[in-house]
């Protein structure tokens, strides 16, 4: 492996385990706010309770977030810095307003949240907890943004004499279409992936502790959960339709990946599972919806989808001679995956409000392994969600401007990256093994005890 | 005065802030071992940073993405040159940031000690290697006329780097040793207090080595005021530690203020300079991006800095008020609880 590959494994390995913890801290903010929220309008103990229990669940994504997320920053410029260059003027200032609007009023207001529920009145206290939710949400849109000017860049003129892009227009980089549905399609995401896990955590819960104190308020929990994955699972539908229609346009190529479409049709049919090989010359067997990618495509189910034979074509004439084809069979089961690890969290988020609609409690132990399952499918969607979305803007790093392959640092060695992704994997893979067991602990464990006058006993500790 | 020469003005205040900071963060940390005898006096101590170690950190983050956004190919070159010495400052922070999250989390003692452990390397790691960044910095890295870095990590271990890494790491833990003398009571502040009258020296001497180099090899009038003003901070932080750690922790923070100032100052307008040809130096006019870059960003940071600021002085009020009246190690436990049982 050269540097460029080092460097591309380094970057996915490392972006893809901060996105476990993003959709997590994203969504498991305002679940905690809403519980907080319950607690102060009802004091309700169990909902002080609840916010304890997931507002500690959340504490440990949080900070496993925030500390991943360090070293994509850093990143930019150790690896890429040859990208850094050609886009700093303009995809660095998104970056530097994440970080004055968005990290400042997430880690400070955190701190408080952690350690002011003594010190503060309720209400400042709850009000903590809010601001943090939104922080990471703007969060959310400035980095949306930032990475949707690579999928599609607006805004800009490219300078000829200092080799990079240059802004011209700050409004069309925030507020460009692809960014916009982007952040829809991505916190539908993280809600989606919260409510699973908010579902997943509750259900285990009810099945091993049924006739426990606690199981209405796990009850409870496990119905918000299902509410939340279900409705998010709806947006996140309605959004990814609407990507696909954008994407289309702005990245056909892409669009034909996703579904190894080698050439143009008219109308267009879905696979959805094909057998053989990927490269186009050989297909075996295939299950086929006709018409569906015409209307994922385009919006209407007869439009026209361009093949991957016409747009390498088209591309070597407007670019010059090259390879604009992605990796084929890796967008098209990333994309397949992405829809169906999704799909399937939401279907048993329906299956659970069914089966507990009333007061009833399902009787099957297989319903409690399928939510807990459900944790982990949102998780894998998201993953295969931007593997598919940067592999397939490949070889592009910055579509229709500069090549991934033209943005690595000149000056590291091979051995250096390859230092660092070796550091960061095994710091990485230590880090999963701690947290997973932290999680594990605090979600088996009971609703902290709380009541008026053991506020500060040490189950209910959320500091140090 | 242009816009690159304010955003660089901009960077330096944020690197001055993120010292001033994390400084006494990562002094806090290194002196856990030291002032921390038992698991509930190193609880009462990481007590002291616990609610603002990460709003402190973003200030790094922000420097690192104005640097990227105002001047790409500073940001570019920097790190990609100093990588393996980045590399070793991300894992540090990593391992920090993770162990003051998670010590609380478990309920042994031995899952809080082996934490206690990573905390205290996690904190002295990047309080050296910030120092020997700054330190190949100011002495000039071998960059060619591509920007590119042609040497090694050999390049990057010097006398600059040691003298560099021997500054921030004695003057971060004076400056926390002072901070905890402020946020502690009882025993804890005694030894705060002890400690920090020994650390006292230490700083001074590095500083003097540092500020020195700099003067001979690129000073001016202005580094010879700040620098002077740097070693004449500590040395009044050093005879203040037994008398008015307030006044000492003022002093050390001057000390931070000065020291940043002197380096930014030393090159100016050199950001990174080139030690094979003076031409091949990256400068605050070659590596900026254009005006209208820059003004969008004077405008976020004119509306949103002094925002932040407010916020985050208030959460120090608020904090302030809270360990100055219950933290005693003598009691045990945490702060949080007592203040829920004394109600
Ligand atoms: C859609 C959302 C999203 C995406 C695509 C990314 N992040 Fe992220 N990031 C967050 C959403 C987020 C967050 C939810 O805001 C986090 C998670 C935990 C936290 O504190 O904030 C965060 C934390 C976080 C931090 C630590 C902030 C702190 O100390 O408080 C940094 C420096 C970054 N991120 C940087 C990046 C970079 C450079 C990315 C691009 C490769 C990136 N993130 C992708
Ligand atoms: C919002 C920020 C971004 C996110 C969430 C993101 C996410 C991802 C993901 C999930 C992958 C797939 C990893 C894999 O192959 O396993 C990836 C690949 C990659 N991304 Fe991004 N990315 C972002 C921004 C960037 C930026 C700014 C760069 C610029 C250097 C970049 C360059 C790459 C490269 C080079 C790859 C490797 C592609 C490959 O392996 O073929 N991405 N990214
Ligand atoms: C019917 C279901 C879905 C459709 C049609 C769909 C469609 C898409 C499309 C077209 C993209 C690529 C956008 C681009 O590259 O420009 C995308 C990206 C993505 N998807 Fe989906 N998606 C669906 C379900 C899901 C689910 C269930 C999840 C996660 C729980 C998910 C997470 C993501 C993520 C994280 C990205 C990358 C970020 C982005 O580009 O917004 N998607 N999706």
């Amino acid at each position: 492996m050269d540097q460029l590959d080092l460097a591309r494994w380094q970057f996915g390995i490392t972006t893809v385990y901060h996105f476990f913890f993003v959709p997590l801290t994203i969504g498991m903010a305002w679940v905690v706010a809403g519980f907080q929220t319950a607690w102060v309008r009802t004091r309700n103990p169990a909902y002080l309770g609840s916010t304890l229990f997931f507002g500690r669940l959340f504490l440990i994504i949080f900070a496993l977030g925030v500390v991943t997320g360090i070293v994509q920053e850093f990143q930019f410029g150790m690896n890429w810095s040859e990208y850094s260059v050609f886009v700093g003027d303009v995809f660095g200032a998104p970056l530097a307003f994440e970080g004055l609007l968005a990290f400042f009023l997430e880690s400070t207001f955190i701190g408080l949240w952690i350690f002011g529920r003594d010190r503060l009145s309720p209400r400042l206290h709850l009000a903590t907890i809010y601001l943090v939710a939104i922080g990471s949400l703007v969060s959310a849109s400035f980095i949306l943004a930032a990475n949707a000017w690579m999928q599609h860049p607006v805004g800009f003129t490219f300078d000829p004499v200092e080799r990079r892009a240059e802004l011209t227009d700050i409004g069309a980089v925030l507020m460009n279409p692809t960014a916009l549905v982007a952040v829809y399609h991505t916190v539908s995401a993280a809600f989606l992936t919260a409510g699973a896990f908010v579902l997943g955590v509750s259900a285990w819960q009810l099945w091993h502790r049924s006739h426990g104190p606690d199981a209405p308020a796990f009850r409870r929990a496990a119905r918000a959960g299902m509410w939340i994955t279900l409705v998010a699972g709806v947006a996140v539908l309605a959004s990814g339709h609407t990507q696909g229609v954008i994407m289309t346009q702005q990245q056909p190529m892409k669009m034909a990946a996703a579904e190894a479409l080698y050439r143009t049709e008219q109308p267009a049919s879905f696979s959805l599972l094909t057998v053989g090989t990927l490269d186009g010359s050989r297909e075996i067997w295939s299950i086929k919806v006709p018409g569906l990618l015409s209307f994922l495509a385009t919006g209407t189910p007869d439009g026209r989808v361009e093949g991957i034979y016409d747009l390498q074509d088209r591309y070597v004439q407007q670019f010059g001679p090259g390879d604009y084809r992605p990796n084929i069979p890796l967008t098209y089961w990333s994309y397949r995956l992405m829809i169906g690890c999704g799909l399937l969290a939401t279907a048993i988020a329906a299956v659970g409000l069914w089966q507990t609609r009333k007061g009833r409690r399902p009787a099957s132990p297989w319903f409690h392994r399928a939510a807990v399952a459900a944790i982990g499918l949102p998780l894998l969607a998201n993953s295969f969600g931007w593997i598919f979305t940067e592999m397939g803007r490949q070889p592009w790093v910055v579509w229709g401007q500069m090549r991934t392959a033209d943005g690595v640092s000149p000056g590291v060695a091979a051995s250096t990256v390859l230092t660092s992704m070796i550091v960061f994997t095994i710091l990485y893979g230590v880090l999963a093994v701690v947290g997973v067991y932290l999680l594990r602990r605090h979600a088996s464990a009971g609703l902290p005890r709380v009541g008026a006058d053991s506020e500060g006993a040490d189950s209910a500790r959320l500091t140090y | 005065m242009d816009l690159a020469d304010l955003w660089f003005v901009a960077i330096a205040v944020l690197w001055t802030g993120y010292f001033f900071l994390e400084g006494f963060d990562f002094g806090v940390g290194m002196l856990l071992p030291v002032l921390g005898r038992t698991d509930e006096e190193r609880g009462a101590l990481i007590q002291t940073i616990g609610g603002v170690w990460d709003g402190n950190e973003v200030w790094l983050i922000v420097a690192a993405g104005a640097t990227f956004a105002a001047f790409p190919l500073w940001y570019a070159t920097m790190f990609s040159s100093l990588y393996l010495l980045l590399l070793a400052v991300l894992v540090a922070l990593i391992v920090r940031g993770v162990a003051l999250e998670f010590r609380g989390k478990g309920d042994s003692p031995r899952w809080r000690a082996n934490w206690d452990r990573l905390l205290v390397a996690g904190s002295l790691v990047p309080a050296v290697l910030w120092g020997a960044v700054f330190g190949n910095i100011a002495r000039g890295l071998p960059l060619d006329a591509e920007h590119v870095l042609r040497g090694g990590l050999g390049d990057l271990l010097n006398w600059y780097a040691l003298v560099g890494g021997l500054v921030t790491v004695t003057l971060f833990l004076l400056h926390g040793a002072l901070f905890l003398s402020l946020r502690t009571t009882g025993e804890l502040q005694a030894r705060a207090r002890r400690a920090a009258s020994r650390i006292g020296p230490l700083p001074v001497l590095a500083i003097i080595g540092f500020v020195a180099a700099i003067q001979a090899q690129r000073g001016t009038a202005a580094t010879a005021v700040t620098g002077g003003l740097a070693v004449v901070a500590l040395l009044g932080a050093w005879a203040m530690t037994r008398r008015w750690a307030g006044l000492g922790f003022v002093l050390t923070g001057t000390a931070i203020v000065a020291a940043t100032a002197t380096l930014f100052l030393a090159s100016y307008p050199t950001v990174l300079p080139s030690t094979i040809d003076p031409a091949y130096d990256i400068t605050v006019h070659n590596a900026s991006s254009t005006d209208y870059t820059l003004v969008v960003m004077t405008w976020a940071a004119a509306i949103f800095l002094p925002i932040v600021l407010a916020y985050q002085a208030w959460t120090y009020w608020i904090f302030a008020k809270r360990i100055g009246a219950v933290q005693s190690p003598a009691a045990g436990g945490t702060a949080s609880e007592e203040a829920d049982a004394s109600r």
